[in-house]
């Protein structure tokens, strides 16, 4: 499964919930959840969690917000193109909101 | 024309980050019409708030208008009263270096008395 996620982890549970009952897969961060992606911010959880899920990133949306050269290694950063690769990809998606 | 009795301390603050929701935009809309006022304007930043300031933001990709070169500009309506929290810029990674603008870096104890000292807040 796809699981996007587009909030913030600071200010909404989405990510947490993500993390916490989605049984592995694709994680894509989208819109203000870019900021997951970033070295300092939820690194440490990202880092645990990347054992379990295969973590993507919107770069339109990282370089929108200053911090496309912070992302934390072995997350894959896609174009919109990517985005739609992965929507393809897997049997079904969810959307975190 | 303003009279030196009128003017208000008024502290917009700011706790959303940029592009995902339309708050930080509105924010500086708003910001630009108090000054207009000849009001004294103060600006806190706050959680997600302090990555509206966030060096570097290029928006083509999103297609959305890049807004963070006001925030350099606002210095020109004589808004020079920019405050961030200490705390939320460290949660994030971020320090000083990292914003587009010359900012007071106050901790969360500075920040509460500062808005305590306010005649109105704004929050967004």
């Amino acid at each position: 499964m796809l699981h996007i996620i587009n909030k913030s982890p600071f200010t909404s549970s989405s990510f947490d919930s993500c993390l916490r009952v989605a049984d592995g897969g694709d994680v894509l961060l989208i819109e203000d959840g870019v900021y997951a992606a970033v070295g300092g911010a939820a690194e440490k959880q990202v880092r645990e969690a990347m054992k379990q899920f295969k973590f993507h990133v919107l770069q339109a949306d990282l370089e929108a917000r200053g911090i496309a050269d912070r992302v934390i290694e072995g997350i894959n950063k896609v174009d919109y193109g990517g985005f739609v690769d992965l929507a393809a990809k897997n049997d079904n998606c969810q959307s975190w909101l | 024309m303003s009279e030196e009795g009128n003017v208000k301390k008024f502290m917009f603050v700011n706790r959303k980050a940029p592009y995902g929701t339309i708050y930080a935009l509105e924010s500086l809309e708003v910001v630009l019409i108090t000054a207009a006022f000849d009001q004294d304007v103060s600006l806190a930043f706050l959680d997600d708030g302090v990555y509206q300031l966030k060096k570097g933001q290029q928006t083509k990709g999103i297609e959305t208008k890049n807004f963070s070169p006001t925030y350099r500009a606002l210095e020109g309506y004589d808004i020079e009263k920019l405050y961030v929290e200490k705390e939320s810029l460290e949660a994030r990674g971020l320090t000083e270096d990292d914003l587009l603008v010359d900012v007071t870096v106050l901790g969360r104890k500075e920040m509460g008395e500062l808005m305590g000292q306010q005649d109105v807040v704004l929050s967004f």
